[in-house]
């Protein structure tokens, strides 16, 4: 009886914890992945069209029984927000649909009997303009945003193709998206390792400074902390200023990569200092100075003491950063140049300007998916070293 | 400061999908673009229509998107009442069927109001312009059209602009030598896009992007940018305030119509039609312009608007002359396309 | 001491103005075993650390072998540290740990596993070679840090507290261990440590250390029967001290006059001048209680207490110089508080030290 209590008084502890997860974890990804997967919209939406255009060969002009259809389908439309989801769907597969249901709706409304669609909007008389319902009605690819999402799209015949050249770069800014985040990772990592060192090498008030000095931009809004790099990095500003007063000249260090990748690593960088801080705190100072006495010259210390020692601290700091830095939107979007857009932008376009939200979670399911991946390999490399520290 | 606010937009759709239940009696909850604009608004609209009617207006700002309307309107039961929208918000919400139907008896018969400021679902706030825009302390020699800003030898230097298909394709074609008017003419068709393709190809390396209407004004106090594609509206406010000598290159500009509407099933949606009716009176229309160089689309409210200021509008005839108005249906079949095929073009 | 193998030449060292070692010398002959013994902060650690290559001195010259090496970092010093708190590698196995120093040479695989293998077994912990630090027991893991020192054949042995963190009887075990390791290898360890049964029992010669300088250095029966000061006497084991003035002085013997007018003739090493204020130590062992003052020396006392400690029973006393502790055998008559006895001991048994 006191068991069951005993459990039950468990489980109430840890409830919040579990809500929290629930509502903030594992909602928000089912939703996600289920709004990636396209919903047989089309085919709800315009049952009629679906069944006359399922014999359409797809190449001469649409029967006038599905003409007939789709007029029927509009009109039975209960409501405009009725037939949001099908103009979304029909204009991400062709431009176009947007205006020409929307001005085929308005012109139908109030009439009844036989329409002339072509003389409503003369793209009704292209097969181009069936060819979309045709297909979205005939089958819905549960795949086709993941695919898009990669610049992939499936043939008719179901192969699977690369989009054209030029028509969209999702992979191109994937990959940049990683390269970028590695690259700031990596400065973090020169600049943060260093610093973690000197920092739990001097005690007092000078450690103290030196945290302060690291922690302070966390208590600064990301939008402030950008803005100054902003300023700081104009072609007349003080960075550039400096460079030439002693001579160097200015350097392009806004709108491109340099200005990115040292804006990102000055707003990550105690993401890296402090894991790595903490574990060297750990370590016996005089570990060190055992290695120098048995002849180990301080750089071959370091290399066979201090960093396996750090190890840990490094691999948390550097998959902080670049986990952090992946999603980064606001950074590459003021500092960086056309190159230097991540896929975070991409999403937000899709989110909340066209408001396709299948392509937005697609997306995000790839940028998901591709963490986890990298997160197992770093698994699979931390577990084939047992013991180390 | 639309592009700073995105994220901040996003998160504030997500709380709006996950806020379900009944909400309390709100004040009424008017949308706008923020900044210096939203300032003068409250001067002039808000806070005047609060003491005239008794009811408190609470005023947020947002930073525009289609996604946002959309997110508002799937949860049911929207915080916001008013919203001041673009031309395709406008479009798509309406098609979609996202807004209420405007109450045009209120607001004085349609005829009142100049033909690109009517629609069912709103009316025109403001008319404002993107166009070619320079700091005139620094460039001798003025330029005149967007040939002459892609005209990097004469005019050497960099060139911003907005980051996205739209404008960018617009501008590129008047600089092949494509008429203003038949630039939409041109671009409907996949020659005419892959015309301006080649022409942004020409001027590629020497682009700013930018994506906030703050943005381009900086980059041209900075010198950063010789010329820069800009809004309006920004530029007499800088040069006002900061005694700059900002030149607005009227031909060749882009004006488009921003409207007030109300978004379905809001609270307020009553209150809503008696503060668009009072922000679309002439008299109130005609203040604004002291603080920021936006046309009316009350035609009455034209006539009311001091001379000094009325010749910093997009709407002033001397300024229309070779100007046109955005293509709203343009835009709104074919952003996701271009979008996609620009940022693939931007990545090469 | 045969010749100067490590010398310290009028050495200081100051942390941020605060002196620590103060203008010291010390030679340290080659196969020698010198602990350096002290309490904490009397600089004795500092020596070390100078010694090793961690600090640096702020005055003064330190050389190994007729070579100056004060300023060579700790790498090229060829000096084997065995620290207090073992400072084994932990990433590393037993094995791992006490090939680095091999390795570092840039020995052959094969030799470097031999040695191991040797140094391993010396310190009896072969069966453990592919264990890492964290499995050992404490003891265990400094013979590990032990055979890292020696692995190398280093010139000087260097240990810091070595023991300090062992429970006894490890401590005595280890003790055992070090000192027999140092006869068969003919080693030079310089011993550093705060406890003086160990620098006792394990040193040919011992350093006390005092307030950054060197109070006495020879070896222990020397440094525990003539102590040089009263530091020293006091420092090593326990002792009563007795001030006085010098009555007569004789050669080899002395009267000494104490406190309340008693007379104590005590044996002498070096000149004394009458008058000379001096203090007398006598260590509680060298005092027996006795029913009659039938001795050079005997104080008239009464029994205060009396504590049984299994291999000798301490008895305190109060004489008219005031308390003092003897220490009598066990077997010996047992004392009733209160009674009266007479503590004796002969001149030879009690050493002047002057005050």
């Amino acid at each position: 009886m006191s068991g069951l209590r005993q459990r039950l008084v468990a489980l109430a502890l840890v409830l919040p914890l579990l809500l929290f997860l629930g509502v903030f974890f594992a909602w928000p990804l089912v939703t996600m992945s289920a709004e990636a997967i396209p919903q047989s919209v089309v085919a709800r939406g315009l049952p009629r069209t679906a069944a006359a255009a399922a014999a359409w060969d797809r190449t001469t002009p649409p029967t006038e029984a599905m003409r007939e259809a789709l007029v029927a389908d509009l009109r039975a439309a209960p409501d405009d927000q009725a037939l949001a989801g099908v103009v979304q769907t029909l204009n991400s597969a062709k431009s176009g649909y947007r205006t020409l249901i929307a001005r085929t709706v308005a012109a139908l409304r109030g009439g009844e009997g036989p329409a002339d669609l072509a003389a409503i909007d003369r793209r009704w008389a292209d097969p181009a303009f069936w060819r979309p319902i045709a297909a979205e009605t005939a089958n819905t690819r549960p795949d086709a945003n993941l695919l898009a999402a990669l610049d992939l799209r499936r043939d008719e015949d179901g192969t699977i193709r690369s989009l054209p050249e030029g028509a969209s770069a999702n992979r191109r800014i994937l990959v940049r998206t990683f390269v970028i985040a590695g690259l700031v990772t990596l400065a973090c990592l020169l600049i943060g390792l260093p610093y973690a060192m000197l920092m739990a090498s001097l005690e007092g008030w000078r450690r103290q400074v030196l945290l302060a000095a690291v922690l302070l931009p966390l208590w600064t809004s990301l939008l402030v902390r950008t803005a100054a790099w902003f300023i700081l990095l104009q072609d007349n500003g003080p960075v550039n200023g400096l460079l030439r007063a002693v001579g160097i000249g200015a350097l392009p260090l806004i709108f491109n990569r340099t200005g990115v990748v040292v804006a990102m690593t000055h707003v990550l960088l105690p993401f890296m200092v402090l894991p790595i801080y903490s574990v060297l705190l750990g370590i016996p100072r005089n570990l060190m100075q055992a290695a120098g006495s048995m002849g180990a010259h301080p750089i071959r210390a370091f290399v066979e003491v201090l960093l396996p020692l750090s190890a840990r601290g490094i691999v948390a700091g550097a998959l902080l950063v670049f986990m952090a830095a992946i999603g980064y939107y606001i950074t590459p979007a003021l500092i960086g140049g056309p190159q230097d857009q991540m896929i975070s932008s991409i999403i937000a376009f899709y989110a909340l300007q066209t408001a396709n939200w299948g392509m937005a979670s697609a997306l995000g399911l790839v940028l998901l998916a591709i963490t986890i991946v990298l997160y197992a390999v770093y698994h699979r490399l931390s577990v084939d070293e047992p013991g180390r520290a | 400061m639309r592009g700073f606010r995105t994220l901040v937009s996003l998160g504030t759709v997500l709380a709006g999908l996950a806020a379900a239940g009944p909400a309390p009696a709100r004040d009424l909850t008017v949308v706008s673009w923020g900044g210096t604009y939203q300032d003068a608004q409250r001067k002039i609209y808000f806070a005047p229509f609060s003491q005239a009617s008794g009811r408190k207006v609470l005023d947020e700002s947002w930073d525009g998107g289609f996604g946002v309307i959309q997110a508002k309107g799937k949860a049911g039961n929207p915080n916001w009442d008013v919203v001041q929208v673009e031309a395709e918000e406008l479009a798509l919400g309406c098609a979609d069927g996202l807004y209420e139907k405007l109450d045009w008896g209120k607001l004085g018969g349609k005829d009142a109001f100049i033909p690109s400021a009517v629609s069912e679902c709103g009316v025109g706030a403001i008319v404002w312009s993107t166009a070619l825009s320079y700091d005139a302390d620094r460039l001798k020699t003025a330029p005149t059209s967007w040939a002459d800003f892609w005209d990097v030898k004469t005019f050497p230097g960099k060139r911003g602009l907005r980051r996205g298909p739209k404008y960018a394709l617009e501008f590129a074609l008047m600089a092949d030598g494509v008429k203003p008017e038949e630039v939409y003419t041109v671009l409907g068709t996949p020659a005419g896009i892959d015309r301006a393709f080649r022409k942004l190809d020409e001027l590629k390396p020497n682009i700013v992007w930018w994506e906030s209407g703050a943005q381009p004004l900086s980059l041209l106090s900075s010198g950063e940018v010789v010329m820069t594609a800009a809004y309006n509206g920004r530029i007499s406010g800088l040069n006002r305030a900061e005694k700059k000598n900002f030149k607005v290159v009227w031909p060749g500009s882009i004006y488009a119509v921003d409207s007030w509407v109300i978004l379905k099933g809001a609270e307020n949606r009553q209150a809503g039609q008696d503060f668009i009716a009072f922000a679309s009176k002439p008299e109130n229309q005609a203040k604004l312009p002291e603080y920021i160089a936006y046309g009316l689309p009350n035609k009455a409210a034209g006539a009311l608007v001091p001379a000094a200021y009325a010749k910093e509008l997009p709407t002033d005839p001397a300024n229309t002359a070779g100007a046109i108005p955005i293509n709203a249906d343009f835009w709104v079949d074919n952003t996701e396309e271009l979008t996609k095929r620009f940022n693939a073009w931007l990545a090469k | 001491m045969t010749d100067p193998f490590i010398r310290l030449d009028r050495v200081s060292k100051a942390f941020g103005g605060v002196t620590v070692v103060d203008d010291l010398d010390l030679t340290i002959g080659r196969g020698e075993f010198v602990s350096l013994l002290g309490p904490s902060g009397s600089g004795k650690t500092t020596i070390l650390m100078m010694l090793a290559g961690f600090e640096s001195p702020t005055a003064g010259t330190v050389s190994l072998d007729g070579a100056r090496i004060d300023r060579l970092p700790p790498h090229r010093r060829n000096m084997g540290v065995v620290f207090q708190s073992y400072a084994l590698f932990p990433h590393r196995t037993v094995a791992e740990n006490v090939a680095f120093p091999l390795r570092m040479r840039g020995m052959a695989r094969p030799e470097v596993a031999g040695r191991v293998a040797r140094a391993l077994d010396m310190v009896q912990l072969g069966a453990f070679a592919d264990r890492k630090p964290a499995q050992l027991s404490g003891g265990q893991q400094q013979r590990v840090a032990l055979a890292r020192a020696l692995v190398f054949e280093p010139a000087v042995v260097l240990m810091d507290e070595p023991l300090g963190a062992l429970d006894k009887q490890l401590r005595e075990q280890m003790q055992l261990d070090i000192r027999d390791i140092h006869r068969r290898l003919g080693l030079t360890i310089v011993f550093v440590t705060h406890d003086q049964g160990e620098a006792l029992t394990m040193s040919d010669r011992v350093a006390v250390f005092n307030k950054g300088r060197i109070e006495q250095i020879a070896t222990p029966r020397e440094i525990y029967d003539h102590p040089r000061t009263r530091f020293v006497a006091e420092f090593l084991g326990e002792t009563n001290l007795i001030d006085g003035v010098v009555d007569r002085a004789g050669a080899g013997t002395a009267t000494i006059r104490v406190a309340d007018g008693t007379a104590i003739e005590a044996a002498t090493h070096h000149a004394l001048a009458s008058g000379e204020a001096v203090t007398v130590s006598l260590r509680p062992e060298r005092l027996r209680l006795s029913p009659s003052a039938e001795a050079p020396n005997a104080l008239p006392a009464a029994v205060a207490d009396s504590v049984y400690h299994g291999d000798h029973i301490r008895v305190r006393i109060d004489a008219p110089t005031g308390s003092l502790i003897a220490r009598t055998p066990r077997g010996a008559p047992e004392w009733d508080r209160g009674a009266r006895t007479f503590a004796t001991f002969a001149p030879g048994d009690c050493w002047v030290l002057p005050r």
